[in-house]
């Protein structure tokens, strides 16, 4: 089993890399609107914007066509960003979109995975690994919580699963002082 | 005596070392359980190398440093691992990381100790070997000693090596009794660091409320050209940039670290651990902690590395009455302790039982009357007022201009501050925002890129489907699978049985 995971860990490693140099070899020239607001979108590519991902969304609204509230992922914080980007108003996320929750990573039940490449075929960010009728592994590194995995899934095997709180995703809180006005 | 160069601000606090400091370092208790955690240091988490059930001996590496920035990690004595999981570990969240337990079995059973002639190594060789035997900077802030001794790519020879024995937090008296007692030990680890580094010169810093560590320290330096310089009394003096100010007249720049301007710093402790690493070929094992406060018998304990700490205040003859927190640290940089049930690890240099004698009295906080007075005690030469009105308004890119990241969390402004806001922890929050901030957007772009590669290689795979089907060759539709797909390789993970078979592919 540790070998199993340390050879997926080496793969994924290395097909990293590759996808790194693919990125370099492949930059298109783009509209450089359309890139800063890609670049403030979390990627999650999970289209509850409406649109095909992230970048369609950044075409979108930087033609003017799409508004700046649609991405539940980004959520309040990325409505902020992008109005700053912009120089506009931010505002509440729009509700049809969906609702901003916490991070989660997908976890699939690999007793009851039946190998059928299907959730593979749904990734947007190639997190999922294994060959057809073997089981599969998603790489919670590269998962983006989008959940685009899990409707495809036929024996319903995948779960969405918070992050854990660890040592070294925990923060200091905002301190809760209460400031008297002077005495 | 040479000139010192006294740095901007600091304060003078109140010293509480005579409560610790009057006995010799006493030997600490094997407990029948260590729980040494993976992750003592800066960087990267060791990788166990062991299972429940396995046999260990006493500095049997169990954790193996994982990329250059990690380090090792040791069976602080003989026994049986019993459980590698998650622990809870001494953080100020209070939260578990991954540990190696171990049911200790009293009989101290070594591995082979080689302890080798630093002369003689190449060395990269010396760098290994203090490497393997997971030494890290024992001042608390446990990075990777074997990094700071490699300065291959710097073009300029080291200017001075500065040993940190200043030791300026109150209450804090484990590295006074380390140089008391111990001098030639610290100065024989000093010569190896000395031989990596070859500095113009080697300078040791250790504050004027230390007579005998500095008598015995100069003592032990005798013929070897070190020089030990006392500085005065004065918080935080111990803090790198502080003391390379006093010693060398250098300012380090302010996103920069003293190696920028030719120093570098180590603590006394770590120069006596490299000693115990070369010259008896003994692993980074145990380390002194000072216990005290509200105990019955304060002093400084030799502990092993994973022992709980509740057995610390027991040895010492367990708590007196009124204990509010348990602090590790000193009561100005250290941070309180969830529960007794943590282990000591390598950065744990004190344990403080503070009552509300030792404890400052929370009072209400004020509004910022912008008087000044933590500017004057800064140390770092910031604008504590500037860095809390953005950090409270969340404006961190501001902070980040005002060189947030150029404070060391003395604390000498919350300790002036006439409205007694907690304005370090302003500050830590702002960090924590802005480094949580920086990993989600390196995150964002890896995805972007996958995601980007895996557009470009449906393309292509569908203009070569196109071009097949143009030639009218026999196609035998293959499931689209992801590039990471381990079709060849032999260490695949068999296939899941039964329930496979017979479900149609794609
Ligand atoms: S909703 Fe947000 S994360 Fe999802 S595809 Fe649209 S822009 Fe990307
Ligand atoms: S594994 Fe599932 S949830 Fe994670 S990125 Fe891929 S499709 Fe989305
Ligand atoms: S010491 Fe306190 S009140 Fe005075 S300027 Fe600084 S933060 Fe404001
Ligand atoms: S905690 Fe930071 S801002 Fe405050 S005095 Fe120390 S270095 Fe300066």
């Amino acid at each position: 089993m540790i070998i199993a995971v340390m050879a997926l860990g080496l793969l994924a490693g290395a097909s990293g890399l590759l996808l790194g140099f693919a990125a370099i070899r492949f930059e298109v020239e783009g509209d450089p609107i359309v890139e800063q607001i890609d670049a403030v979108l979390p990627q999650t590519q999970c289209g509850q914007c409406g649109y095909a991902g992230c970048r369609p969304y950044a075409e979108a609204i930087a033609a003017g066509e799409a508004d700046i509230n649609l991405c539940p992922p980004g959520g309040q914080n990325g409505i902020a960003a992008l109005a700053e980007l912009l120089g506009r108003d931010p505002k509440p996320l729009d509700p049809a979109s969906g609702v901003e929750k916490p991070k989660m990573a997908a976890v699939i039940d690999e007793q009851n995975c039946i190998g059928c490449t299907l959730c593979i075929q749904a990734c947007p960010v190639d997190a999922i690994v294994g060959a057809a009728k073997h089981m599969h592994t998603v790489i919670a590194r590269e998962c983006t919580g989008c959940e685009l995995c899990l409707a495809p899934c036929p024996v319903d095997c995948i779960h969405m699963i918070p992050f854990a709180p660890s040592i070294t995703t925990w923060k200091w809180t905002y301190p809760a002082v209460e400031v008297k006005a002077a005495a | 005596m040479s000139a010192l160069f006294p740095f901007h601000g600091g304060l003078k606090t109140v010293r509480h070392k005579t409560e610790s400091n009057q006995t010799p370092i006493q030997a600490g208790i094997l407990p029948p359980r260590l729980t040494v955690p993976l992750r003592q240091h800066i960087g990267a988490i060791a990788k166990p190398l062991v299972q429940p059930g396995d046999r260990v001996l006493k500095g049997q590496m169990i954790g193996q440093p994982d990329g250059y920035i990690s380090a090792a990690i040791h069976a602080p004595t003989s026994g049986v691992v019993s459980a590698v999981d998650q622990q809870p570990v001494p953080h100020p969240s209070g939260l578990s990381d991954l540990c190696v337990t171990i049911e200790t079995d009293g009989e101290e059973r070594w591995i082979d100790r080689e302890p080798v002639d630093y002369r003689r190594l190449h060395p990269s060789e010396l760098r290994q070997t203090i490497r393997n035997a997971g030494v890290v900077g024992l001042g608390g802030a446990g990075f990777p000693s074997a990094v700071k001794l490699n300065l291959a790519g710097r073009s300029e020879p080291l200017a001075t090596l500065m040993l940190n024995g200043a030791e300026c937090e109150p209450w804090i008296t484990c590295d006074d009794r380390l140089m008391r007692e111990r001098a030639a030990e610290v100065v024989a680890g000093l010569q190896i660091m000395a031989h990596l580094l070859e500095p113009q010169e080697v300078l040791i810093g250790i504050e004027d409320d230390k007579p005998e560590a500095i008598a015995a320290m100069t003592a032990a330096c005798a013929g070897t050209g070190y020089e030990v310089r006392p500085v005065p009394t004065r918080y935080p003096s111990g803090s790198v940039k502080q003391l390379v100010k006093l010693l060398t007249g250098k300012e380090t720049p302010v996103d920069g670290l003293p190696v920028d301007v030719g120093v570098q710093c180590f603590n006394v402790a770590t120069a006596y651990t490299v000693h115990r690493a070369i010259n008896c070929g003994e692993p980074m094992l145990s380390r002194v902690v000072t216990v005290t406060g509200q105990v019955h018998r304060p002093g400084n304990l030799e502990t092993l590395i994973g022992t709980p700490f509740a057995e610390l205040i027991k040895q010492c003859g367990g708590y007196r009455e009124n204990v509010e927190r348990l602090i590790m640290g000193g009561p100005m940089m250290g941070f309180a302790l969830h529960s007794d049930d943590a282990p000591v690890t390598k950065a744990a240099n004190c344990l403080l039982a503070a009552g509300s004698a030792e404890l400052a009295p929370e009072l209400p906080v004020l509004p910022c009357i912008r008087c000044g007075a933590c500017m004057d005690v800064c140390p770092a030469n910031l604008l504590p007022q500037q860095l809390y009105w953005h950090a409270r308004a969340k404006e961190f890119d501001q902070a980040r201009d005002c060189h947030l990241f150029s404070c060391i969390e003395c604390g000498c402004c919350s300790h002036v501050c006439p409205s007694h806001i907690p304005l370090v922890q302003y500050y830590r929050y702002a960090k924590n925002e802005i480094w949580a901030k920086e990993k989600e957007k390196q995150r964002a772009e890896q995805a972007r890129q996958r995601h980007q590669a895996r557009m470009e290689r449906l393309e292509r795979e569908k203009q070569e489907r196109e071009a097949k089907l143009r030639q009218k060759a026999p196609v035998r539709p293959e499931p689209a699978v992801a590039s990471t797909n381990p079709h060849s390789d032999p260490l695949t993970p068999a296939p899941s049985p039964a329930k496979g078979e017979g479900h149609p592919e794609g």
